[in-house]
């Protein structure tokens, strides 16, 4: 009995494995974010339209909001950008920008050109805040709920689609929750 | 466009962004050829660095990697060793950020002990295996 059930237990474990090692939907190089419950890091820096002006997330406690990570150099943000202005049009939850590794004057012909859906825009220059909140690529966008804690990071270009089935769920409960 | 390209095209931009950006570390108390002028602060910054991964490019160390974002990683360590972090701090405040990925060598713990315990097992089944069969083989009649 034995000598027939443990390959055949063996053939149903190498299955599985393969099923969730080889799945072709399941993306290798997304990591888990270890942010994820955790305060969102603050930051405070320059906005990137108006050197005077500070953008900081400490001014959005309280608040459920999108930190969306880009750079003018970043082609799949370019890819994103249209999806950002129609889910900005729908105002549901403050979108921040962070100018990840990017020149000022080529950001803001960027947002002046192909129009902008963030309420403010800051500007990293040298990368720091962006190692405070795990980034390593470009376009990140991260939610943070009422409480300023991370409750949600996604990679790659956002969609409608993801805004509708990844987002939107996520905000309604962080504001069911409460602040 | 899948994640893949989404790396390879940052990873892209990162490497043509690395060039502009090469001579911009700051000089804290380093020597000419950008090493840290403490011998035993430079060797821990090298055994560091080597590491921890390039979330980047993934198998490579920030130690070898070019892109970008390895060389703002190196700043950090560097600064952190300037300003006296003890090893442990250093890899705390990497792996509070992007995880126990960043580390080549996960600490032992709860999550790891498989990967860490994996050899054992193989090693433990092989003997066991192994036990069986011989004796088996030594119980069958000689004349068969």
């Amino acid at each position: 009995m034995w000598k027939f059930l443990l390959p055949f237990a063996a053939f149903v474990a190498l299955v599985v494995l393969f099923a969730f090692g080889l799945n072709p939907s399941r993306d290798i190089h997304a990591l888990p974010s270890p942010l994820i419950g955790k305060p969102a890091p603050e930051f405070a820096l320059t906005d990137v339209l108006d050197p005077s002006r500070v953008v900081s997330n400490a001014t959005l406690k309280g608040q459920v909001y999108v930190l969306n990570v880009w750079g003018t150099w970043c082609v799949a943000c370019r890819q994103e950008h249209e999806a950002l202005l129609a889910i900005a049009q729908q105002h549901v939850v403050p979108i921040i920008g962070l100018d990840y590794m990017d020149e000022r004057e080529k950001a803001k012909q960027w947002l002046t050109q192909l129009g902008n859906p963030y309420n403010a825009v800051a500007f990293d220059t040298d990368g720091r805040t962006a190692i405070d909140w795990g980034v390593y690529g470009a376009p990140e966008t991260y939610l943070v709920d009422g409480k300023g804690r991370v409750i949600f990071k996604f990679i790659t270009p956002m969609t409608a689609e993801v805004w509708q089935h990844e987002f939107l769920p996520r905000i309604a409960a962080a504001r069911r929750e409460g602040a | 466009m899948s994640v893949q390209a989404h790396l390879r095209l940052s990873a892209f931009a990162l490497l043509l962004a690395c060039g502009a950006f090469a001579h911009s570390q700051s000089a804290g108390s380093l020597d000419a050829n950008g090493q840290l002028e403490n011998p035993a602060l430079q060797a821990r910054f090298e055994r560091i660095t080597k590491e921890l991964r390039c979330l980047v490019c993934q198998n490579e160390s920030i130690a070898d990697s070019n892109v970008e974002l390895a060389s703002d990683l190196r700043r950090q360590v560097r600064e952190m060793l300037i300003a006296g972090r003890s090893d442990d701090a250093i890899f705390k405040f990497m792996t509070d950020r992007y995880g126990e990925f960043v580390r080549f060598g996960p600490p032992l713990s709860a999550k790891t002990l498989l990967i860490w315990g994996a050899p054992f097992i193989a090693l433990l089944l092989g003997v066991f295996i192994i036990y069986r069969v011989a004796r088996n083989r030594s119980r069958q009649p000689l004349d068969e």
